[in-house]
């Protein structure tokens, strides 16, 4: 799509705002709707729009494809490791009030935002993962073809 | 009124949207399409106020499923091969599972009716217990991540598996060791 000037520079405007937006989503989750899957497929789609428009070699400058790859295990890990956390703690798994006793309300925060980052990151590798793996194919498509 | 004359339009929308799928056989054509009833069905989700799904429907069935489906497309092919036997077998197994799906729904409880079998059970102490216990606004937030945690850790490790095999499939690491093994040989 190396021609097409205004779809190149209206990504270029839009990917930081879709990652900011994906920032919201994720940490405003407790207020507002969305959550760590919204933001997690927002935060993809930014690398995915940027992919798309570029190409791929280009996205996988930014976003490597073993950092990717890292972040889908790394996500399931922050999730089932904040539950191993409040076991330590001599809780139940997953009982966020371990995470702080005296205000169990403020452990509960913690604890749901520590699990809705392990589902963002997860989601957001996933995501990315499957668009490298389906994108790293030949043949690359011409603009024609459609 | 007016919420159950946006439904409706929603809705015949919907069918139209569905119909065309079905009729068209540019895949192109298709794959845009199927984007449109996810965000039509998205908007069905904010009529019933249920403001989180319809983004998840949104982001995930507008965005990244047409995403996905078009790099289908350009691995396979641009065309619907047109159908060499006649329709009518799966046309009655699709209209016999239809009725028997709505034949299923007149059992169901009215929408937002409070002495629904769902919102009797552990739904009072969920909504209580998340402004007192949990003290998080976004009650869909608390059930997901706290009430019901154990859950959504089953759902982030499907989308793992999910995202593994697909990798696996797609990405062909096998083949590029099995050639390095043929060159070793």
């Amino acid at each position: 799509m190396q021609h097409h000037l205004i779809l190149r520079v209206i990504t270029k405007m839009l990917v930081g705002t879709i990652i900011l937006f994906a920032f919201y989503v994720q940490f405003h989750g407790d207020f507002s709707p969305g959550g760590g899957f919204q933001a997690g497929v927002i935060m993809a789609v930014a690398f995915i729009l940027y992919g798309i428009v570029f190409n791929l070699s280009k996205v996988e400058q930014v976003f490597p494809p073993w950092l990717v790859h890292k972040l889908v295990a790394l996500g399931v890990l922050i999730y089932a490791g904040t539950g191993i956390i409040s076991l330590f703690l001599g809780y139940n798994f997953l009982d966020y009030d371990a995470l702080n006793p005296h205000h169990p309300s403020h452990g509960q925060h913690w604890g749901i935002m520590a699990v809705e980052f392990g589902v963002g990151v997860t989601v957001t590798g996933v995501m990315v993962a499957i668009y490298y793996a389906f994108a790293g194919r030949p043949p690359p498509m011409k603009d024609e073809d459609w | 009124m007016v919420a159950t004359v946006i439904t409706v339009i929603l809705f015949t929308m919907l069918v139209l949207t569905a119909l065309a799928i079905v009729r068209i056989y540019s895949l192109f054509a298709v794959v845009m399409l199927s984007g449109v009833f996810s965000l039509l069905s998205a908007l069905l989700f904010v009529a019933l106020d249920a403001v989180d799904v319809a983004f998840t429907e949104a982001a995930v069935g507008a965005g990244i499923s047409t995403v996905l489906m078009l790099g289908t497309i350009a691995l396979t092919a641009r065309t619907q091969k047109k159908a060499t036997r006649s329709g009518f077998v799966p046309f009655v197994v699709v209209a016999v599972t239809g009725v028997a799906l709505v034949y299923g729904t007149l059992d169901m409880p009215n929408f937002g009716d409070p002495t629904a079998p769902a919102s009797m059970h552990v739904a009072p102490e969920y909504m209580t217990g998340s402004v007192k216990d949990i003290d998080v606004a976004n009650v869909v937030t608390s059930i997901l991540a706290s009430y019901r945690g154990y859950d959504t850790l089953g759902e982030t490790a499907v989308v793992f598996t999910a995202g593994i095999g697909v990798l696996v499939l797609l990405s062909g690491l096998g083949r590029r060791r099995r050639e390095d093994e043929e060159e070793d040989a």
